[in-house]
């Protein structure tokens, strides 16, 4: 194997693709626009969700609940209180979506309470949207924990009480999602670079050329995956510090954090863009490649957990994670973007990512054909 | 030794023999043309001799290399002009050249003035750092030619070098290949389907139809080996049923042939043939709707040895399979 033709291959696409940024340009639109919209769509807290309030008891201690509602509206803002007379028009409402939920106060509500009669507070919620429903129960759980604190809280609690540590500062979805672009980015110049442009250089006659040079196939093999790593490297590394500087990544500039990235970026690129060959190695129909974008992309992308976490799959959906070289790149990654490890968070994937390229290559080589 | 030695060469594809049995030999120095129309198996032939297609049978030396058991010597002693254009259009000239130097391991102190000095015989100098995309199809097949001489090769092969060219870059090319093998004393070999590119290029042609090797000799030999030195060609209109009988028996008429409804006389004298042919038709009461008299050519050459007509194979044969991947 002379490395010399390698570079000589790699030489030819990187002077076309610094020539011609469109594969740059589209491997990078994309992903940054979903990372923006995407990324402030989900994720955020729910605010000003409106919440019907129907109180029947008229008592101090509603009165108290009421107030409290008023606290959440004026604090976090999670919702505003809307009060109603009639239970029945405001389930009407809930119904209708005017109002998000139903806060019932019933009339024996007080009575029950200094009774310690079962006092109950009924809610009823719009749980055809998971995310609200959930936000507003939290928050409404929180009230109901307050309200059964005692007045005066005893010097030594006997009760069981569990307490929360952040280790890290608030994430926002936006920063969350960064990952899962960063990797899109790279699929796409694997696509493009390793799929839609070899396929097209070969129905063009391009590859005949190579063909009939002393060039063997691993070089070429080799040559062709080494020149869409680099222009996979650049597409992700593009991504990470511009989308970094978007969503606020802190600390983004550090340079062992960035050696570490682009580490990550560049055994995923290799990854990616072997996997590409193997699945084109013998495709010769351009319009494949163009065909298959959409459902590789599903494929790998939304198993990787570079939306939402893999514990939450069903098992059948867990398994496809676990080949979904996505699911590395994005493991990794993540870990240094939103949590800033150090080699220890990425060690893992770096060497699972390296091995899976390597048994691409080699299956890429085996299958490739040198003759036609 | 040779510089091309073709020893029974076969390619079969399921049922179907693109290359039937070819054996010839070529001398260094020499321009050397296969002969045949479209899917007659020339592109497969080349293919099989420049290892990008394996044989099923049979070998082939180029410059003692053998395709079987030493492609890469192969590859290191051919200079390859493909049918289809295979320079990259997103490439300078000067780019491609280079990437080719490259990867034929030209040394790199010698590789740009060797770059020069092709681009500037192919008349391509000063277009040296244009993108392809923008080349004529002239342009570009010049560049190929260059291209493929980067490796200063022994052995040139160029398959339809000048289809789809219009006719000045077509002269070019001629004048490009008489100059080359001037020069450097190449042994070419070229496919074709134009008879005068066979004609005016080659030293010797290898007629091939069906995959067959049918005639191989120099373009004269080849027209002497037929009947007559002239042919007559001619259209009738209300023949008798035994008229191709009673042609046969005109002045100076070795053999007649019909195809399509025109008739050729093969004729040692086809000023003589025409005369007699006009008072026997006006005879029998038949009208003469054309004729022509010229010198043999291949085209008669290729009629006498296929049973069929260039021009009308060119389109009757419409799929090389061999273009698919395996």
């Amino acid at each position: 194997m002379k490395l010399s033709r390698i570079a000589a291959l790699i030489e030819r696409d990187m002077r076309k693709f610094f020539r011609s940024p469109a594969l740059m340009m589209s491997s990078m639109i994309f992903p940054l626009v979903q990372l923006i919209v995407l990324g402030y769509a989900f994720g955020g807290k729910i605010k000003g969700a409106k919440i019907a309030v129907v109180d029947q008891d008229h008592s101090v201690l509603s009165r108290r609940v009421r107030e409290m509602f008023d606290g959440v509206a004026a604090g976090p803002a999670t919702f505003r209180v809307v009060d109603y007379d009639s239970e029945a028009r405001a389930v009407d409402d809930l119904r209708a979506g005017f109002v998000r939920g139903v806060v019932m106060l019933p009339r024996d509500f007080s009575r029950r309470y200094y009774q310690h009669d079962r006092p109950r507070i009924a809610f009823s919620e719009d749980n055809t949207d998971q995310v609200m429903a959930n936000s507003i129960v939290q928050t409404l759980q929180s009230m109901v924990t307050a309200l059964n604190a005692p007045d005066v809280q005893p010097r030594l609690a006997g009760k069981v009480q569990l307490d929360v540590v952040e280790v890290y500062p608030y994430v926002e979805y936006a920063k969350y999602l960064l990952a899962g672009s960063t990797a899109m980015a790279i699929f796409i110049v694997a696509m493009i670079g390793g799929g839609i442009t070899f396929i097209d250089d070969k129905s063009r006659g391009l590859h005949e050329g190579y063909l009939l040079t002393p060039i063997r196939k691993t070089e070429l093999v080799m040559g062709l995956i080494g020149a869409g790593a680099l222009k996979g490297l650049m597409a992700g590394m593009s991504i990470v510090v511009i989308g970094g500087m978007i969503v606020g990544i802190p600390g983004l500039w550090d340079p062992m954090r960035l050696l570490y990235l682009s580490l990550v970026t560049l055994v995923a690129s290799i990854a990616m863009i072997s996997l590409m060959f193997v699945a084109m190695v013998r495709v010769d129909d351009p319009l494949v490649p163009r065909a298959v974008f959409g459902v590789l992309n599903m494929l790998l992308f939304f198993p990787s957990g570079a939306i939402s976490p893999i514990e939450g799959f069903p098992k059948w959906l867990r398994w496809m994670s676990v080949v979904d070289p996505f699911t590395y790149t994005v493991h990794a990654l993540r870990n240094l973007t939103v949590k800033n490890t150090g080699i220890e968070g990425i060690y893992m994937d770096v060497l699972l990512l390296t091995g899976f390229s390597v048994a691409m290559i080699a299956a890429s080589i085996a299958l490739f054909k040198r003759q036609i | 030794m040779q510089a091309i030695e073709v020893d029974h060469l076969v390619k079969k594809f399921g049922d179907l023999v693109a290359v039937d049995d070819v054996s010839f030999n070529v001398a260094h120095g020499e321009i050397f043309g296969l002969l045949g129309p479209n899917g007659a198996g020339k592109t497969t032939l080349i293919r099989m001799m420049t290892t990008l297609t394996p044989p099923t049978s049979g070998t082939a030396r180029i410059d003692g290399h053998d395709i079987r058991t030493d492609p890469d010597g192969v590859r290191h002693a051919l200079g390859v002009i493909p049918q289809a254009f295979t320079s990259d259009p997103e490439l300078t000239a000067n780019e491609n050249m280079l990437i080719h130097a490259k990867l034929y391991g030209v040394p790199p102190d010698s590789r740009q003035a060797l770059i020069d000095t092709l681009l500037e015989s192919v008349d391509l100098a000063k277009f040296r750092d244009a993108l392809v995309r923008t080349f004529s199809g002239g342009m570009r097949r010049r560049l190929e030619i260059a291209r493929g001489l980067v490796h200063s090769p022994r052995i040139l092969f160029l398959d339809e070098p000048t289809t789809g060219l219009d006719p000045v870059s077509r002269t070019n090319v001629w004048e490009m290949i008489r100059t080359l093998r001037k020069q450097s004393e190449l042994t070419i070999l070229l496919t074709t389907h134009y008879m005068d590119e066979a004609d005016k290029l080659c030293e010797r042609i290898a007629i091939v139809d069906h995959g067959k090797l049918a005639a191989l000799d120099s373009p004269s030999r080849l027209k002497d080996s037929i009947p007559g030195t002239e042919v007559v060609e001619a259209e009738f209109e209300g023949a008798p049923d035994d008229w191709m009988e009673q042609l046969k028996g005109l002045a100076h008429a070795e053999a007649v042939t019909k195809h399509d409804n025109v008739v050729h006389i093969a004729s040692q004298n086809g000023p003589a043939t025409v005369a007699a042919l006009m008072d026997l038709s006006r005879e029998r009461g038949v009208t003469v709707r054309r004729v022509t008299v010229q010198s043999t050519t291949l085209d008669d050459v290729f009629l006498h040895y296929t049973g069929s007509e260039l021009r009308d194979t060119t389109h009757a044969a419409t799929y090389d399979i061999s273009h698919f991947y395996r």
